[in-house]
């Protein structure tokens, strides 16, 4: 098995948690899919660090990002795929 | 990996096991702590349980205050009980609700006496109580008679991705043999709560979850200044990666694995429908929700952190588990479970699962906890609103 750079709870998810110490800018990232251990992969377009989340497809204000195949909350700046996804970007839409 | 059928705890009297034999010494109120801590000081091997309420409490907060007094001194873990307050009633109501247990308890009013007479009558009663406990011997007991309470802090999304699902593995390994299971946190399953509202065992269960949340979730809206920021997530929260409290409340249910839940409890109310999960309404701060489950009666608790909560309690022992190579490499003395390798894909689930299952029964055999050895004795009353 290669390494595992970035997991995904759900097949629908639109984001990606790295689980290394950091990526590195245009990184050929390995994401795993845990639903259907299936892999993709995906360029990091920023460092990102452990925990923190890289978009998987590009995302508009508005948008929904789905993790663990649920909403977790709106997009509220433009969000390119292999960007950091973070408190910069995303909003709750609970309080 | 075979599951253990027994665990080595202390009998108590009402049949309910300890995993701890402790003699506390439990003051009413606030101003009762000072004589608490000097019979705890003068009475090697007893604990105090300082706190700052107690005091002109009314209605619902100060129900909650006697549930939560009485529960903690009849929790199996606590062998037996010295109980000291300002006055004779308040303290004579707890020393009542603790004795229905039949284990050895004796109130102490500091009125007309003063704090020296009552830390030396007090002293005496938790001298005869400590040398009486010191004979306590751990027998085999059935691990139906783990009572183990959850509760995650200072998350992150390895928690969600790791942490949590090892406890959710742990719970679906051992509520078919017959532990009792607590979950809580009304605050942290927003966004998610929906979801877990479809978990309870009975529609009256599920409904009973959505009253409970909804209620929460006005309050905190009622009091919100702002977007809660730095509160719920936390700034350790957020820094570690989770961006909403939605994001959170799906990592936190995570700890259920597909266990349902059978009833909704009261803060500190104790179960009453036998094995199985529960929900309990609790606030997400670590230490309020821990006291809680423990008055509650759950003698061992499992804790998942991400970035590194450091919690404990006096009476129920506190596992940390955790995901995060970092936290693990920089705090180590505060993990008793280690589950990183989850993340490289060096370990799956199941068998995280079975290592804190291992760490568990360890822990209920005697082995102490990260948070006993550094001395985390965290006892945090719930306020429900301000006293008169």
């Amino acid at each position: 098995m290669s390494q595992t750079d970035l997991i995904i709870h759900d097949e629908k998810d639109n984001v990606a948690v790295v689980v290394i110490d950091k990526t590195s800018k245009n990184q050929e990232c390995s994401g795993w899919i845990m639903e259907n251990d299936k892999t993709i992969k995906i360029k990091s377009i920023n460092e990102i660090p452990l925990g923190h989340k890289i978009a998987l497809k590009d995302l508009r204000e508005g948008d929904t990002i789905l993790k663990y195949g649920h909403d977790i909350g709106k997009v509220i700046k433009l969000i390119k795929k292999g960007e950091h996804v973070h408190v910069h970007n995303v909003k709750t839409k609970k309080w | 990996m075979k599951i253990p059928k027994n665990f080595l705890g202390y009998k108590r009297e009402n049949g309910r096991a300890g995993t701890r034999n402790h003699v506390i010494i439990l003051p009413v109120d606030d101003i009762s702590n000072a004589c608490a801590e000097a019979v705890a000081n003068n009475i090697k091997g007893t604990i105090a349980l300082p706190h700052s309420y107690g005091r002109l409490q009314f209605g619902a907060d100060l129900e909650l205050h006697f549930r939560t007094m009485i529960g903690t001194g009849s929790n199996p873990n606590v062998a037996a009980v010295i109980v000291i307050g300002i006055e004779p009633k308040w303290t004579k109501r707890i020393v009542d609700g603790i004795s229905k247990t039949g284990k050895p308890v004796e109130g102490f009013h500091i009125e007309r006496t003063g704090d020296i007479g009552t830390v030396m009558k007090a002293s005496k009663k938790a001298q005869e109580f400590v040398m009486w406990a010191s004979e306590k011997q751990r027998e085999e007991c059935p691990l139906s008679d783990l009572w183990i309470s959850v509760k995650c802090g200072e998350s992150d999304t390895t928690s969600g991705l790791a942490s949590n699902p090892t406890v959710g593995n742990l719970m679906d390994k051992l509520e078919p043999l017959g532990v009792h299971l607590c979950f809580g946190e009304t605050s942290e399953l927003t966004g998610a709560e929906t979801v877990c509202a479809k978990r309870g065992a009975t529609p009256e269960a599920s409904e009973k979850f959505m009253k409970t949340w909804s209620s929460y979730n006005d309050f905190i809206l009622k009091e919100a200044t702002n977007d809660l920021s730095e509160s719920q997530p936390t700034a350790g929260n957020i820094a570690g990666g989770l961006t909403t409290i939605e994001e959170k409340a799906f990592g936190n249910f995570q700890k259920i694995g597909s266990c349902k839940f059978i009833d909704v409890l009261e803060p500190a109310e104790a179960p009453t429908k036998g094995k199985g999960l529960y929900f309990m309404d609790t606030s997400s701060a670590a230490a309020e929700c821990v006291t809680l489950q423990a008055a509650a009666g759950f003698n061992i608790h499992l804790f998942p952190t991400g970035q590194g909560n450091i919690v404990g309690n006096p009476i129920e022992p506190v596992i940390k588990l955790t995901a995060n190579p970092l936290t693990v490499k920089s705090m180590g003395e505060h993990i008793d479970c280690d589950v990183s390798k989850i993340l490289s894909r060096e370990m799956n689930l199941s068998e995280a699962g079975d290592e804190l299952i291992k760490t568990t029964i360890r822990v209920a055999n005697g082995r102490l906890t990260c948070a006993e050895a550094l001395g985390h004795k965290e006892f945090v009353m719930t306020k429900l609103y301000r006293s008169a």
